[in-house]
């Protein structure tokens, strides 16, 4: 425990702006990844335990269309076209088969693609850490707000989150897809029955979910180092995210990723080696007082 | 008495005795399983066998007192494995620290268990379904950090190393790989037949009736959430006498003892070997690590295989192996009886 560090940090602008931004980042890349976890809980009733591996294929995919183009804009298309083609596949060919069964079973097949993918990656792209390198068109002076470092990659990172929060709720809320994937979601029977294809609602909320997840692995390639089984702790931290936000709530999500990141990097200062254990507290803390989350239902 | 009161006093009866008989017969089978097992280095010198065998009691302790709950009660825990991490570091701790006599730092250790799991669970089985996996999760990952951040004392992400001191007791010496292996084999048998009668008893029964309606089962005047508790309880005292084997076997504690992979190879068991039979997970346990010793040999991509027999289990058979067999045989027996 390292209280003076964080006290320190505190009364210090500097200190206050790296270590916020730094949050903001974690939660940003988080919501992204957690957003498409909840939303394909909310309509489908899985819990995708293999959303981690869309996160990771997201930024295997950048970092290869990086190299082959130089185009950092092709290689955020890349993770998020690739990681939504592949979320079509899995949820069509194999996670629609097991909708009626236990949700064991569900946890169990996506279980066994987290097996299957990290070693798909291995295979592809080798064991070792890899790293995608920023892009040149980032590579200039980073801004200095009061005192803090902010590198401008940083603030494309967090607007990119910013627009796809804003277009997810209001895309859910007005348009008239969103509204019949909340129909969907509420009486699949009954949208079904109005002539609607279910199935392609279910697939294209997979896809969604995976393509926001890809994305968010695209957009990490350039911070972060890229490894198999890298879409593992953020799929944790995710599920944390979307249990203190509320399973199915896109504010939620958003609430509980910015939370989550704030504590990770403030936590960090003032108990380096617990930081992890922190947000697990806070989720016991949450969990306990409001079950269904801070912007869950109740129990339906 | 009345009619119908002579009429129940008669159904009940061959049932009470039908209870004894079953009791009997499982300590009997329990008795032809210790002493095949216990002959077993009788035949062979293979220490890999036996250390295959070690290995499996103490998962197979681990998972069927996780069915206990996910199986009997219908509480789906993720965070099971924290038991089984504190059993083995409870263990490793007060034998390094206080050096008392092994019997005593196995009733120290499920003494804190039980203290530590009626705390957690308190809290936990308030919670339903898909909330209950997750805050059984979120505690199992605070124990893991804790565990990681306690380096002083548990030895952080070195694990508890320097070797568990294993002093002779009642002329049983566990430094000894053969007595390490029946004692093995004995703390194997009398757990599962603990278990067994647990699940075979008015109160097991009671837990069944609160996984398929627990409105009916409240209504019915149990009390649910106490109920919960105890077998919460009582599953994670099982769970850390598989840790604690797993302790005395590889000499030490580690800290993924406790991490959540743990509760996810659990459960991962259970769906193996199937949840609606008492003796599934055991079977789960021994399919899993066959599996990971022959595939690890053959392939470094091991986690292709085994997600393909995953797939197969859950795509393909759509329930665990002996819940399949025992479906199957059912089935036959019906289609028999209908000729």
């Amino acid at each position: 425990m390292d209280l003076d560090a964080l006290a320190g940090c505190l009364s210090s602008s500097a200190c206050l702006v790296t270590q916020t931004t730094s949050g903001l980042i974690i939660g940003m890349l988080l919501f992204l990844v957690a957003v498409g976890l909840t939303l394909i809980f909310g309509v489908l009733k899985v819990v995708n335990f293999s959303h981690g591996a869309f996160y990771m294929f997201g930024a295997y995919f950048a970092m290869t269309a990086y190299q082959l183009t130089g185009s950092f804009a092709l290689a955020m298309f890349a993770g998020a076209a690739g990681t939504a083609v592949l979320g079509l596949i899995f949820e069509r060919v194999f996670m629609s088969r097991v909708y009626g069964a236990d949700v064991l079973m569900q946890l169990l097949v996506c279980y066994a693609f987290v097996l299957i993918f990290d070693d798909v990656v291995r295979i592809i792209w080798g064991p070792e850490f890899k790293s995608m390198g920023m892009p040149a068109a980032f590579q200039v002076m980073p801004l200095f707000i009061a005192g803090g470092v902010v590198p401008p990659y940083y603030l494309l990172l967090i607007g990119v989150a910013l627009v796809v929060a804003i277009v997810l709720g209001i895309g859910l809320s007005r348009s008239r897809i969103g509204k019949v994937i909340r129909a969907a979601a509420h009486n699949p029977g009954m949208v079904s029955a109005l002539g609607i294809n279910t199935g392609l609602i279910y697939g294209g909320v997979f896809a969604l979910g995976g393509m926001l997840a890809g994305l968010a692995g695209a957009l990490a390639a350039p911070v972060r180092s890229l490894t198999p089984g890298m879409g593992f702790s953020v799929l944790i931290e995710s599920f944390i995210v979307t249990v203190i936000g509320g399973m199915g709530s896109i504010l939620g999500a958003l609430i509980g990723a910015l939370l989550l990141g704030l504590i990770r990097s403030f936590g960090s200062l003032g108990f380096p080696l617990f930081t992890e254990g922190l947000m697990y507290l806070f989720m016991v803390i949450v969990l306990v007082s409001k079950p269904t989350g801070l912007f869950g239902k109740e129990a339906a | 008495m009345t009619e119908l009161e002579a009429g129940r006093a008669e159904t009940l009866a061959p049932v009470r005795s039908g209870a004894a008989l079953q009791r009997y017969r499982d300590v009997l089978i329990a008795l032809v399983a210790f002493a095949v097992l216990a002959s077993l280095p009788l035949f062979t010198g293979s220490k890999a066998l036996l250390d295959f065998v070690i290995r499996c009691s103490a998962y197979g302790l681990f998972a069927t007192s996780l069915n206990l709950l996910v199986g009997y009660t219908g509480l789906t825990s993720f965070g099971h494995g924290m038991f089984f991490g504190l059993g083995a570091y409870s263990f490793g701790l007060i034998m390094q620290k206080l050096g008392v006599p092994i019997p005593v730092a196995f009733v120290a250790t499920l003494a804190i268990t039980a203290a530590i799991a009626a705390v957690i669970g308190a809290i936990c089985v308030r919670l339903k379904d898909i909330y209950f996996a997750f805050v059984t999760l979120a505690f199992q990952m605070l124990i893991h950090s804790t565990i990681l951040s306690w380096a002083s004392f548990t030895g952080g992400d070195q694990g508890l190393r320097g070797g568990i001191p294993r002093p002779t007791f009642l002329g049983i010496n566990l430094a000894n790989h053969i007595h390490l292996y029946v004692a093995s084999c004995a703390l194997l048998i009398l757990g599962l037949l603990a278990m067994r009668q647990i699940a075979q008893s008015p109160f097991g029964y009671t837990l069944r009736m609160i996984r398929d309606n627990a409105a009916r089962a409240s209504f019915l005047g149990i009390d649910v959430w106490r109920a919960k508790l105890t077998v919460f309880v009582l599953a994670a005292l099982f769970a850390a006498m598989g840790g604690m084997v797993m302790a005395l076997f590889v000499s030490g504690a580690y800290p993924e003892f406790a991490y959540w992979t743990i509760s996810g190879e659990g459960i991962f068991i259970n769906m193996l070997g199937g949840v609606s039979t008492f003796l599934g997970p055991m079977v789960g346990t021994v399919l899993l690590l066959l599996l990971n010793d022959t595939v690890t040999r053959f392939t470094e991509y091991h986690g292709i295989v085994l997600g393909v027999v995953i797939l197969f289990f859950a795509l393909g058979l759509r329930k665990g192996l002996l819940d399949f067999v025992a479906d199957w045989f059912a089935h036959r027996r019906d289609a028999g009886e209908g000729r």
